[in-house]
């Protein structure tokens, strides 16, 4: 059974994202249980399985049977089993949101919402599970065309953003797949252990240099790295609420996953900062990218427009850990994965919901809504502490490993960025906090159910999210130490 | 000149990479660039099945007069992950029809220009 695991999660995944499309047909209710049930399955394998990772090791399961490098191979190992844990965590708490608010939609029979949800979490458990590069590639793909199918849901531009997207993504992942032919025809292999054994035999040929550049740059684009990432904006300001909250919050993660995959276990660091600076290009570019989105950031007045600009930005700090390729800095990029996830999530969800009750889509009318709203507005505070990177919170920890990384090789252009950017976020979101609790001087109320705290249903995962970004701020030192360290261990 | 006569294929998946490319990001009618977009993802199945090819070897069925030795085979893998991709590339084509239909029932044209003129209205 235990062996079994690497299939088993996204394989469930698909099997009730089929049932939940078949059961809504007729009923729609039914479809959301069946996926709230699908995702808390695989919560639970994946909380098994990074358990019995920590205490026996890694696990392999051999596709049909056939033994790697022939067969395809799914893992389970330390960074594996902690990127399905942050993705099913994640996506099991976003489907908690009710659909009318999260989907901005009514609950229609035979649309199968829920079952793409479940398709866009199974592409990704699959992605971080693989351990075939071809394999790799079709979980990336099947993760992205339920995105495009979600994000067109949205409202005004979205289809038309959503094709944007599903262009420059194509793009991105056309780029992975020659790469990968790159590879695959210098040495002969598409497993990745395989692969790691072999490739050090022709670093210097120029087929591996074009394949490693093609495969990075594929996925950067995927990945909205600075200055690839002008697909983003559009893309997640006009997907629904939970959607953008997806995307935002393990969708792009998933792709910077990749790139520390292939970093780690794939390429080996000789390659992609030795022999081609991949690294290198990778750090200043994300570099760039944390203070060029902040500012932009900051000139926004739609709340979900500026979250979208603020996830390049944070992206951008998971590129930076890359870029700094050693130990702390990929603990730093992986600890901001898990915390960027909690954060931004919790964020759109209060983007959705306080439209949904209010229609306030500007941010400057959140004034005074701190009265109305205590509990969503403390949960709002949470979120924007760890945006900023206050001590208590997540955000402040990974940042600090991020420091830690840059000390560590004397970048002291990185150290500058990471305190400006910060202090750039400060600035913005403090004056936003305070504007949230201030006494709201005019009385005009907008829309007709401007009053009151958000339905139990829309507060329980905003809650759970803030209370997510604390207990993983607590706890920073049990993760790093328990679940990061190993994967960085043989670097 | 034997060189080239074995490469030009190659040259030729480039071009077509190329003309994939330029369709996708410079055309203004987004049907078009969905038309890019195949040209471009044909021209990686090519370079993929490019790859597979020997001189001198045939199909990978095993022929008893020529025994099991792998050198007189085309490499049968490329062929396989190619039908997978081109199953996965008619399903990007498929959800991109699906959303050019929408975008041109909201706004009557599927010229970009004219489409970004309407929605800043």
């Amino acid at each position: 059974m235990i062996q079994n695991l690497p299939i088993l999660i996204p394989i469930s995944l698909i099997l009730f994202a089929f049932l939940s499309a078949f059961l809504g047909v007729m009923r729609f209710r039914l479809s959301q249980s069946v996926a709230l049930l699908g995702a808390l399955i695989s919560l639970v394998m994946a909380v098994f399985g990074l358990n019995h990772v920590l205490q026996e090791g890694a696990i392999s399961y051999h596709l049909g049977g056939w033994p790697p490098p022939e067969g395809i191979e799914f893992v389970l190992d330390h960074l594996s089993a902690f990127m399905v844990l942050v993705i099913t965590l994640v996506g099991f708490i976003l489907l908690i949101f009710p659909t009318r608010p999260g989907f901005l939609m009514d609950e229609q029979r035979g649309v199968p919402l829920y079952a793409m949800v479940l398709m866009l979490i199974a592409g990704l458990c699959g992605v971080v599970l693989s351990g075939d590069l071809f394999n790799l590639y079709v979980f990336l793909e099947i993760a992205s065309l339920s995105t495009y199918a979600l994000v067109s849901l949205g409202s005004g531009r979205a289809a038309f953003s959503s094709f944007r997207y599903l262009i420059m993504a194509t793009i991105g992942g056309s780029f992975y797949l020659l790469g990968v032919g790159f590879i695959y025809f210098s040495v002969g292999t598409l497993n990745m252990a395989d692969i790691l054994q072999h490739l050090p035999a022709v670093y210097d040929s120029p087929a591996v240099i074009g394949g490693a550049v093609l495969i990075v740059a594929g996925i950067a684009l995927k990945m909205a790295l600075f200055p690839l990432h002008t697909w983003l904006p559009d893309a997640h300001s006009y997907a629904p609420p939970i959607v953008a909250a997806f995307l935002a919050a393990v969708q792009i993660e998933v792709s910077a996953y990749v790139i520390i995959r292939f970093l780690l276990d794939v390429f080996t660091p000789e390659l992609m900062t030795a022999t081609v600076p991949l690294t290198t290009v990778i750090g200043w570019a994300s570099a760039a990218g944390i203070i060029v989105a902040s500012v932009i950031a900051i000139a926004q007045t739609d709340f979900k427009r500026m979250l979208a600009y603020s996830t390049v930005g944070q992206v951008a700090y998971i590129g930076l850990g890359i870029g700094l390729a050693n130990p702390l800095g990929i603990v730093g990029a992986l600890l901001h994965i898990m915390a960027h996830a909690l954060m931004k999530s919790c964020l759109f969800l209060i983007a959705g919901g306080v439209y949904h009750k209010t229609g306030i889509k500007n941010i400057n009318d959140y004034k005074g809504l701190g009265r109305r709203m205590p509990w969503t507005m403390a949960a709002f505070t949470v979120s924007a502490l760890a945006m900023i990177g206050i001590p208590p919170t997540a955000g402040f920890f990974s940042k600090w490993y991020l420091l830690l990384g840059s000390f560590d090789q004397s970048n002291w252009v990185f150290v500058g960025v990471i305190l400006g950017s910060s202090l750039l976020n400060a600035v913005y979101f403090f004056r936003l906090i305070e504007k949230v609790f201030a006494p709201s001087e005019d009385k005009v109320e907008k829309g007709a159910d401007s009053r009151g705290e958000l339905s139990w249903r829309m507060l329980l995962p905003i809650i759970l999210f803030a209370a997510g970004i604390l207990v993983v701020g607590a706890l920073n030192v049990f993760i790093v130490d328990r679940f990061l360290m190993p994967i960085v261990a043989g670097f | 000149m034997e060189e080239m006569t074995f490469h030009y294929s190659y040259i030729m998946i480039v071009i077509l990479l190329v003309v994939g490319l330029y369709g996708m990001l410079a055309k203004r009618n987004l049907v078009k660039k969905v038309i890019g977009l195949n040209i471009f993802q044909s021209a990686i199945f090519l370079f993929f099945i490019k790859g597979a090819i020997k001189e001198g070897a045939t199909v990978p069925v095993i022929d008893p007069e020529l025994g099991v030795e792998a050198g007189l085979y085309f490499n049968p893998l490329p062929h396989v992950m190619i039908l997978t991709a081109i199953v996965v590339g008619v399903a990007i084509t498929g959800v991109a029809m699906a959303l050019l239909l929408t975008i041109y029932r909201h706004y009557g044209s599927l010229d970009e220009h004219r489409i970004m003129e309407r929605m800043s209205k």
